[in-house]
């Protein structure tokens, strides 16, 4: 009875050897960043924390071949290193002495990636499974850009200064003629003398001689002698 | 006395509410996105606290002698360009001409880098800054090839916001998003100028203040930074073995003259609204010195962001370096810490050399990440929008930052505008009463309409092409017309008796000089190097074409045949106004001359006909 237990354990360990190896066939490598994700929360990574990950990944085989059949003891672990890295390999739960396709495994943590995620308190880029990638979100779009309400924004107050402006221009304009056409009244009574052509009031203008060009007035020794 | 007091008391001419709306226009004139980023880049390549030298120099007998003649000419005669160089001789009108074209030219792009800064603006309103991340590609397998090959901030750049061709010749399509922001920035200059000075003078107080209080933020944030001690200490570390290159003097040179926007006549028409005693001569020394002061004021905030961008970039290339190591050798987490990492990397190559070898470290220098140095568009809105990306609460640093780079240029486009409108005004192009605001109305619109060339996909290659050709080398030639004008055609002796009225007190020394003699023998020198260097190598441009072999590099390429002749034109257009002008007055004087019955006016004539 003892030799029986004996060689089922030799055996089994043999297998479990040859089973889950570094690049071994339908093995699958592991690395967390615990330190990098939690920082001061980082939880050391114990034989406990192995049992939760082959929890975990037995749940995401029971989950996505949806016979429950698989077992904690299916998944192997080995080569753990302090980086945290290791391999695992998961096996078939009938036979101990195969594993099952990579391709399912893969297709199994890819559907419950967020699940295994969360388990560690980590994320895509701490927790790595390197043949797997992982598939990117896509990327939130709201419905109106909102560039496009910032713009309307700045728009409509920009053509509300515009035409306030403009308005307040003719306003004042229509004020000054109104009070030009009032002065007009007020000169003819003699009260007003100051005449304006061009905006220029006439008394600088020589109006007999044509407007002078006053920055070259007839000032003889200002002009060089040759 | 060549000005009667009597004529200047109700001429009409509006006039600043008070001197210092009238400084603060030339001070925002002066100051404009160049001071921001070109000068810093050319303190930093020029040997840091030693370009300050020729700078200084240059300032002294170049910035201030021009901007001091500009701004007593336009107080003194009361005109804008064109009119003022009418005034002195009809044969120099062309000077002002020249002005007035290089202003239009300038107003053009000008404006154009505004609607970029207004498109970063107003995305800055979104979480995350979409310049920050990578879009998808089309079967949403990974990210955009062009972006991932480049990076996001690249990407948007190049592609969202330019959408840029990879050929000067190609000229892709108009992108509607910049035509639309190309309307709001003109929108909003025409709000600003619509009755000239009257609404300028308003709104300068907000234009010209609000970016020393960005500036100043900016510069207690970038010191508190991680690395900005090292940005700092880089560029102002002085190398004096620089000054022996002749190209540093004529950075300097070119640098004070673009910087003070002289020869643009926007100078001349801000100061022609003053009142006739004003000291022109304190005005100037104090816009000229404000001028270079910003210009070092704010290369502290740029470079100690510059230095935390490449202190961020130097870590991650060690921490990148430290996760392949640790991930290979199945080393425990922070066993490599960036202190101890050349330790540890000699330690590993000395026992496994193959293995370092495999992972292929890239070498990180920090040294290496200071010298990528860029200048211009390259530094506002993809250098500095990544530095901004790694700061705290980035939307609100983007908003600050891209707030003030619209009122630098601005308060810049102000001026330009006041070099097109004043002019315009005095040349009585429009009936007496039609209102100012349909003049600037129509100037806005006519300069909105042209410049959407420079939306379309090769606009920005267009835009250097304008900045490099129409506004630089005939500034160079407006500005000697102008000293010699004055100094020998109007001569010196009158001008310096009209700044005396004007001032108050005799003309320094210096003045006599520098106006005389040594401005316009720099300006001369400075042209002949410049055209010398721009003749020497074919002209070239850098061109973004994501399939180049390459990229990210950028693809040198020469401009065609027509687009050399569309450079040549633009310098050439408003320099050939000068000599034109004056060839027309010869002809019609001496039409005028042969006709028997013509009798001949007062004209001013510099040969002292009266004497």
């Amino acid at each position: 009875m003892l030799r029986v237990l004996l060689l089922t354990l030799f055996v089994v360990t043999i297998a479990h050897t040859e089973l889950c190896k570094p690049d071994a066939q339908n093995a699958f490598k592991v690395r967390l960043s615990i330190k990098t994700a939690l920082g001061d929360n980082a939880y050391v990574w114990d034989a406990n924390e192995e049992y939760l990950f082959k929890a975990v990944v037995a749940f995401a085989m029971r989950r996505y071949s949806s016979k429950s059949t698989t077992q904690i003891s299916n998944v192997l672990l080995c080569n753990v290193t302090d980086r945290v890295s290791f391999w695992f390999v998961v096996t078939d739960s009938s036979e101990n002495v195969t594993t099952v396709p990579g391709s399912e495994v893969e297709a199994a943590i890819r559907m419950n990636r967020n699940r295994i995620n969360n388990a560690f308190l980590l994320s895509d880029k701490t927790l790595q499974f390197l043949k797997i990638t992982s598939t990117l979100s896509p990327p939130v779009e709201p419905s109106t850009p909102v560039w496009l309400i910032v713009f309307g924004v700045v728009l409509c107050l920009i053509v509300a200064g515009i035409l306030f402006l403009i308005v307040a221009g003719i306003r004042q304009r229509k004020k000054k003629n109104k009070e030009s056409t009032e002065r007009e009244n007020l000169e003819d009574k003699g009260e007003v003398t100051v005449t304006v052509e061009n905006g220029i009031p006439c008394e600088t203008l020589d109006l007999k001689a044509g407007h002078i060009n006053g920055v070259f007035a007839a000032d003889d020794e200002r002009f060089t002698s040759l | 006395l060549s000005m009667r007091p009597e004529i200047h008391k109700e001429d009409g001419r509006p006039k600043w509410d008070n001197k210092f709306q009238y400084i603060l226009s030339c001070i925002g004139f002066a100051v404009g996105l160049g001071n921001v980023w070109r000068f810093p880049y050319l303190c930093q390549i020029h040997g840091g606290g030693a370009f300050l030298i020729p700078y200084f120099i240059a300032l002294l007998f170049e910035g201030i002698p021009l901007l001091h003649l500009e701004l007593a000419l336009g107080q003194c005669l009361r005109k804008g360009s064109i009119g003022v160089w009418n005034t002195i001789s009809p044969y120099l009108g062309g000077v002002g001409i020249g002005s007035w074209t290089v202003s239009v030219l300038v107003s053009l792009y000008y404006n154009t880098v505004l609607t970029w800064v207004m498109w970063y603006f107003i995305n800055s309103f979104q979480e995350p800054l979409p310049w920050s991340i990578c879009p998808l590609n089309e079967n949403r397998t990974g990210l955009n090839e062009e972006c991932y090959e480049s990076t996001a901030v690249n990407y948007f750049w190049y592609r969202k916001t330019l959408n840029i061709t990879p050929d000067v010749t190609e000229s892709g399509t108009l992108q509607w998003w910049l035509i639309l922001c190309l309307a709001t920035c003109w929108a909003i200059v025409y709000l600003c100028t619509i009755r000239g000075i009257e609404t300028t003078g308003k709104a300068i107080y907000v234009t010209a203040i609000f970016p020393y209080l960005v500036l100043t933020i900016f510069l207690i944030q970038g010191l508190t930074l991680p690395g900005a001690t090292e940005g700092l200490a880089y560029l102002f570390t002085p190398n004096l073995n620089t000054l022996k290159n002749p190209r540093v003097w004529l950075d300097a040179a070119t640098q004070i003259f673009f910087s003070l926007s002289l020869a643009f006549g926007g100078l001349i028409a801000f100061s022609s609204y003053n009142p006739p005693k004003n000291d022109c001569e304190k005005d100037a020394v104090t816009v000229a010195i404000v001028n270079s002061v910003t210009s070092l004021y704010a290369s502290i905030p740029v470079f100690s962001v510059l230095g935390f961008k490449a202190t961020t970039a130097y870590w991650d290339c060690l921490d990148r370096n430290i996760i392949s190591i640790i991930n290979e050798f199945d080393l425990p987490e922070e066993s490599i810490m960036r202190q101890n990492y050349t330790a540890w990397v000699n330690l590993l190559n000395s026992s496994y050399p193959e293995k370092i070898a495999g992972l292929r470290l890239k070498s990180c220098d920090l040294q290496e990440f200071l010298d990528q140095s860029v200048s211009g568009t390259g530094l506002a809105f993809i250098v500095f929008t990544q530095a901004i990306i790694l700061m705290p609460g980035s939307q609100a640093w983007a908003i600050l930052f891209f707030i003030m780079l619209f009122t630098l240029g601005l308060s810049s486009m102000f001026g330009n505008i006041e070099g097109v409108f004043t002019p315009l005004l005095e040349l009585r192009v429009l009936s007496n009463s039609t209102p100012k605001e349909l003049l600037s109305g129509v100037i806005c619109l006519v300069c909105f309409l042209l410049a959407l060339c420079f939306t379309l996909g090769s606009g920005s290659y267009w835009i250097d092409i304008f900045d490099s050709y129409a506004g630089s080398v005939p500034l160079l030639v407006i500005a000697f017309f102008e000293v010699i004008g004055v100094a020998y055609i109007y001569k010196i002796k009158r001008f310096s008796k009209d700044v005396e009225w004007m001032t108050g007190r005799k003309l320094n020394l210096y003045w006599h000089i520098t106006w005389r003699f040594i401005s316009p023998l720099l300006l001369l020198i400075v042209f002949m190097a410049f055209v010398t260097l721009q003749i020497q190598k074919p002209p070239s441009y850098a061109a973004w074409n994501p399939k180049y072999e390459g990229f990210p590099m950028k693809e040198e390429k020469v401009y065609p045949p027509w687009v050399q002749a569309i450079c040549v034109l633009l310098a050439v257009l408003p320099c050939v106004c000068v000599p034109l002008t004056a060839l027309f007055h010869l002809i019609k004087q001496k039409c005028r001359s042969k006709d028997p019955s013509f009798v001949p006016p007062e004209v001013f004539s510099s040969q002292g006909a009266n004497s």
